[in-house]
């Protein structure tokens, strides 16, 4: 179940900083833990996180992120970005096991 | 005779000794890990804010904030935000890359902490300086162990 | 009028807590756990209720609709009295095996996601247990279950979660032990989990054999619980140390 949740306001002034919250329902297994039958339950974690911001114009990362098996399981990622013009913000996250998702949401700017 | 208090008492106790690591050791790994991210500039102690609850209750996901003032203009703005930690099984938790677009330096996420221990942010700018914030974390333990 | 009474009677059995006195887990819980419950953008719980809905627009609204009107107090009035099998009836229950020959297992991010969706469109209501008599019984064994000294550690519920609640236990404050936000997210499982979970991980913690998944006890216990904690609002989905 890799359901992902993004939080963040659909409209904004050119130039507002905007507020993104996201989640992803992930294990994130840190491969140090014993199962119930005593033997290592394998790494399985999320690595890598990006915001893209495509304005129109061009498509930007505005915001990466490297993970570690210290982030808790269903990885929640905050962060802000600035509101150019109204665009689409594409979120991918990509890690072990070819674990790849993208998640796009709507910006309008006035 | 042992009392039903000492046996959850030891019982907790045996649990959290199982991902602590030494201390000695830790300090300098984690300064070495620090060092790393900063690429051999030197690591000024400021500027930097770090929150987080000085007491959790749960060390299995501890919501963290990172912010760093900054007017995030491309003349002066945040490039990238680390934090490091001394007592998990290893130093990274997690790098965050940033720039003008991000209009402000915060990062907010949640972290794994096995016991109490210090944690380290580090911020790099876009002049090349590094920022850093120690903060100490006590973790306690769940009362009932159980799976 | 005849139903209120009865109701209000049986309540009125019940010993122990007050209600003014009567505290969630949520007031038991740090400041930030407390944040991460109350911000629909930040609950990990959220995810599953997320998927739940999906799971309900396509399983789901064709024959009950929209959730928001069809299922709003629902929750609240669960376990129920299930005329077919003369037992009480858990939320869970009733939805794991409702219009499917194979029942969503038990803790399964399917029926976490489906109850945590319909138990969220009772959020903010107060937990309502039914007036109905065919229930005391069943009701009346759940108390007793919970008055009763178990597993290696000889405790029962009652010491713990009434003659205990608000002291210390390790580095835990002890909650009443009120189902006021099942389906929740429990930090300490990084998961979400149904209150079947939390019991039987409870017997554990005392070092008692758990009742199976959907045991008799389990439900009378739930029973017992709810009317225990009949009038606290939901909460659904909690997040839990």
């Amino acid at each position: 179940m890799a359901r992902a949740l993004i939080t963040m306001p659909t409209t904004a002034k050119r130039g507002d900083v905007v507020e993104i919250r996201t989640l992803i329902a992930h294990p994130m297994e840190t491969g140090y833990r014993a199962g119930a039958d005593g033997a290592i339950v394998p790494r399985n974690l999320i690595r890598r996180f990006t915001c893209h911001y495509h304005d129109g114009r061009d498509e930007v990362q505005v915001f990466g992120a490297e993970l570690f098996p210290a982030v808790a399981a269903n990885p929640f990622i905050a962060f802000t970005t600035v509101a150019t013009a109204s665009g689409t913000l594409r979120f991918t996250w990509s890690g072990d096991q070819g674990f790849t998702q993208t998640e796009t949401a709507s910006l309008t700017v006035t | 005779m042992m009392k039903r208090r000492d046996v959850i008492g030891a019982a907790a106790g045996l649990v959290g000794l199982v991902w602590v690591r030494p201390a000695t050791a830790d300090a300098d790994e984690l300064a070495a890990a620090v060092a790393a991210f900063a690429g051999g500039v030197p690591v000024r102690a400021g500027r930097v804010e770090f929150d987080i609850a000085p007491l959790v209750e749960n060390g299995n996901t501890v919501p963290v904030t990172v912010r760093v003032p900054s007017p995030m203009t491309e003349a002066d703005h945040v490039t990238a935000i680390a934090i490091f930690n001394q007592r998990n099984p290893q130093r990274d938790v997690a790098n965050f890359t940033l720039g003008p677009r991000a209009g402000r330096a915060t990062v907010s996420t949640r972290i794994r902490l096995a016991g109490s221990q210090q944690l380290v942010a580090v911020a790099k700018m876009n002049d090349g300086s590094c920022w850093s914030k120690t903060v100490d974390v006590l973790v306690t333990l769940a009362a009932c162990v159980e799976p | 009028m005849k139903r209120l009474a009865l109701l209000l009677l049986t309540l009125g059995a019940m010993p122990a807590l007050a209600a003014d006195a009567r505290r969630s887990g949520y007031d038991d819980m740090s400041p930030q756990v407390q944040a991460m419950q109350r911000d629909d953008g930040v609950n990990p719980a959220m995810l599953w209720v997320k998927e739940g809905e999906a799971m309900w627009a396509r399983d789901c609204a064709r024959c009950h609709g929209d959730a928001a009107t069809s299922m709003r107090g629902v929750a609240a009035r669960y376990p129920a009295f299930d005329a077919a099998t003369q037992h009480p009836i858990t939320l869970s229950q009733r939805i794991a095996s409702h219009q499917r020959a194979t029942p969503l297992a038990p803790e399964s991010d399917a029926l976490l996601s489906i109850e945590s969706y319909v138990a969220f469109q009772s959020r903010g209501l107060p937990i309502a247990p039914p007036a109905d008599p065919r229930l005391q019984p069943f009701r009346e064994r759940g108390e007793q279950l919970y008055r009763r000294r178990i597993g290696q550690l000889d405790f029962s519920c009652a010491q713990c979660h009434d003659e205990h609640a608000g002291q210390h236990l390790g580095g835990s404050t002890i909650p009443q032990a009120h189902p006021t936000g099942y389906p929740m997210y429990r930090l300490e499982w990084q998961g979400m989990a149904s209150l079947q979970r939390r019991l039987r991980s409870c017997m554990n913690g005392v070092r008692a054999e758990p009742f199976a998944h959907g045991a008799p006890e389990l439900v009378e216990l739930e029973l017992y619980l709810n009317a225990r904690a009949a009038g606290m609002r939901i909460e659904t989905p909690a997040v839990r140390p």
